[in-house]
């Protein structure tokens, strides 16, 4: 007490630059690797196993894979391959949210009274859950009460069961999924076309530039950074997607919806009892494919924070 | 300006575009126009197959009423808020302290840090799905709202960390220097010079956070079961099989459901969207 700088507090603040950010990172260091990190290697583990989640965990090798891809004498999995070509239909279709949001912005990029209560009502999909947007769309396609149905008929053009075909439904679901989505990927360019130098844009101008090859040589380059993010999110929301299809077909009809999110949720949690290894086998298969996106992602990310220094 | 300001264009350009709006407006929300309508039907509209014309009554107050007091909605409504409000709580205390670790100070590791927070937002929901179910079933909080709650703080803590460091680096770096050469302590920078600065940041991510939460369905299937724990979203599945095919009472439902968000979106919109469009601009 008679000393004014204790030895233990004085080697503190010698270093507490160099501490401090430690003491402030373990708490979320330690969730985020608890809850995140720990269960990806977690995964790859259980795929070795036979697991119902209970008992014992029996060591199968890469048998899971094999009956995955059909490797050796067996046929590949035919619920894994009709969810793999879905999930590959959702990768393309949903980028479709980019230019019809870029379409959308532009539209509402004025300053019109009221523009400000339009933009935000085009944007609410946006806000409302998926599995509302899944049952409004699932009511929508009603075949008997559905209002797409009931046009339809108004304009003589018979009627669909959309949700009821196989060859149709996935491609319902993803219209409803497009809904939202363009909603998010319209914000991302209003708030670009927000940025937009408008110095360029009269520079262009005088140069005679208008139209579409302003907005191709001149706009779309400064709105680089809200494509990227579109980009992003739009993948990453094409992959996830899970919600929808539970709510709206429950992978059906004869399991023509499922993708990979839906099949592994499906045998980890199936009620003919859980395999949590075939699940986490799946699971696996659909991390690696986001993983070819996520490293093209964060070295983007990368590059730009090496600029930025 | 692109496009071209409509002010400076001709007269009946300008009427066509003001007319367009409204009409393009109802077209873009016809599902959830067709919805609204449906919940307000009275039963009998159904039954007599009138789906599309003028309903025959106004049931406005029946039909929200029976959501209200004569199914479990109410009860699934709370869980929402109180799976929510702690979420939100927890994941902007947590992701201050690390967006601030990572945008003020220089060390060995930082930048992968701050890249292990981005890489595991990225990652799909069912690669964590069973090992974090099993976690949550041996800490005994299968089916409860605080094991909800910890898998969500942990797994928004990344996305925020991303934000908040973000914006903590385009802070006056200068500040914290003068700060530090009045001898003031690190902890102390935090709590009195860089929080309030950051005010902005937490309003965005809190509204950000709350609808997320709010509209998430795959962890609470995988989490949770039934009406004591489980949130609006999973509840809803439970209430439609109550009202098979009563579609005005299914929509009256998805629509108290799907309005906290919306309330939210509505009163926070700079907020919010100033959180969405993080990095939309340079």
């Amino acid at each position: 007490m008679s000393t004014p700088v204790p030895q233990n507090r004085s080697r503190y603040r010698r270093n507490e630059i160099a501490i401090t950010p430690w003491l402030f990172l373990i708490p979320g260091i330690a969730f985020f690797a608890l809850y995140v990190i720990m269960p990806i290697f977690q995964s790859f583990w259980i795929s070795f196993h036979e697991w119902d989640g209970l008992g014992e965990k029996t060591y199968v090798g890469t048998a899971h894979y094999e009956r995955l891809l059909g490797i050796g004498d067996q046929n590949m999995d035919r619920k894994f391959e009709v969810s793999f070509w879905n999930n590959l239909k959702w990768l393309v279709l949903y980028l479709l949210a980019i230019p019809m949001g870029l379409f959308i912005a532009l539209f509402l990029n004025q300053t019109v009274r009221g523009i400000r209560i339009y933009k935000s009502l085009f944007f609410f999909p946006f806000v409302i859950s998926q599995v509302v947007v899944g049952l409004v769309f699932s009511w929508f396609y009603l075949p008997r009460e559905g209002l797409l149905n009931a046009i339809l008929g108004f304009f003589n053009m018979g009627s669909l069961n959309i949700l009821g075909d196989p060859t149709m439904a996935t491609y319902g679901i993803i219209a409803a999924g497009l809904w939202p989505q363009t909603a998010y990927c319209m914000i991302l360019y209003l708030t670009g076309l927000n940025a937009v130098d408008p110095e360029q844009v009269e520079a262009a101008r005088l140069d005679g530039a208008k139209g579409w090859r302003m907005l191709w040589y001149v706009i779309l380059p400064q709105l680089k950074p809200a494509t990227f993010i579109a980009f992003v999110v739009t993948i990453i929301g094409a992959l996830r997607s899970f919600d929808l299809i539970s709510i709206m077909t429950n992978g059906g009809p004869f399991g023509s919806t499922r993708v990979l999110s839906f099949y592994m949720f499906e045998e980890s949690l199936s009620e003919f009892g859980f395999r949590m290894g075939y699940g986490s086998a799946i699971a696996t298969v659909l991390f690696f494919i986001m993983l070819g996106f996520i490293v093209y992602f964060l070295y983007s990310m990368w590059r730009e924070e090496k600029e930025a220094r | 300006m692109f496009p071209t300001p409509i002010e400076k264009k001709s007269r009946g350009y300008q009427m066509t575009y003001q007319g367009l709006l409204p009409v393009v407006l109802i077209m873009w929300l016809l599902p959830l126009i067709a919805v609204a309508v449906f919940s307000i039907r009275p039963d009998s509209d159904f039954t007599n197959g009138n789906y599309w014309g003028i309903p025959s009554s106004f049931n406005f107050l029946e039909n929200y009423g029976k959501v209200f007091f004569e199914s479990d909605m109410p009860r699934y409504l709370l869980n929402s808020v109180l799976i929510t409000v702690p979420t939100v709580l927890g994941t902007i205390a947590l992701s201050s302290m690390t967006g601030f670790a990572l945008g003020v100070y220089k060390f060995k590791g930082n930048l992968l840090i701050f890249f292990m927070f981005i890489a595991g937002n990225f990652v799909p929901f069912q690669i964590l799905m069973v090992p974090v179910r099993d976690l949550t079933v041996n800490m005994n909080l299968y089916d409860t709202k605080t094991g909800l709650i910890l898998f969500h703080i942990a797994f928004q803590t990344g996305f925020c960390t991303l934000f908040m460091r973000n914006f903590i680096r385009a802070l006056p770096f200068p500040l914290i220097e003068a700060a530090r050469v009045e001898g003031v302590r690190e902890w102390q920078i935090f709590l009195y010079v860089v929080l309030p600065l950051m005010k902005p940041a937490l309003a965005a991510l809190a509204v950000l956070i709350f609808t997320f939460i709010w509209n998430d369905y795959f962890w609470a299937v995988v989490l949770t079961q039934g009406p004591d724990a489980q949130p609006v979203t999973a509840g809803i599945t439970a209430f439609n099989s109550q009202y098979r095919a009563a579609y005005h009472l299914m929509s009256a439902g998805s629509i108290v459901a799907a309005l906290p968000p919306v309330l939210m979106f509505f009163l926070m919109q700079k907020h919010f969207i100033a959180g969405l469009t993080l990095g939309a601009v340079k």
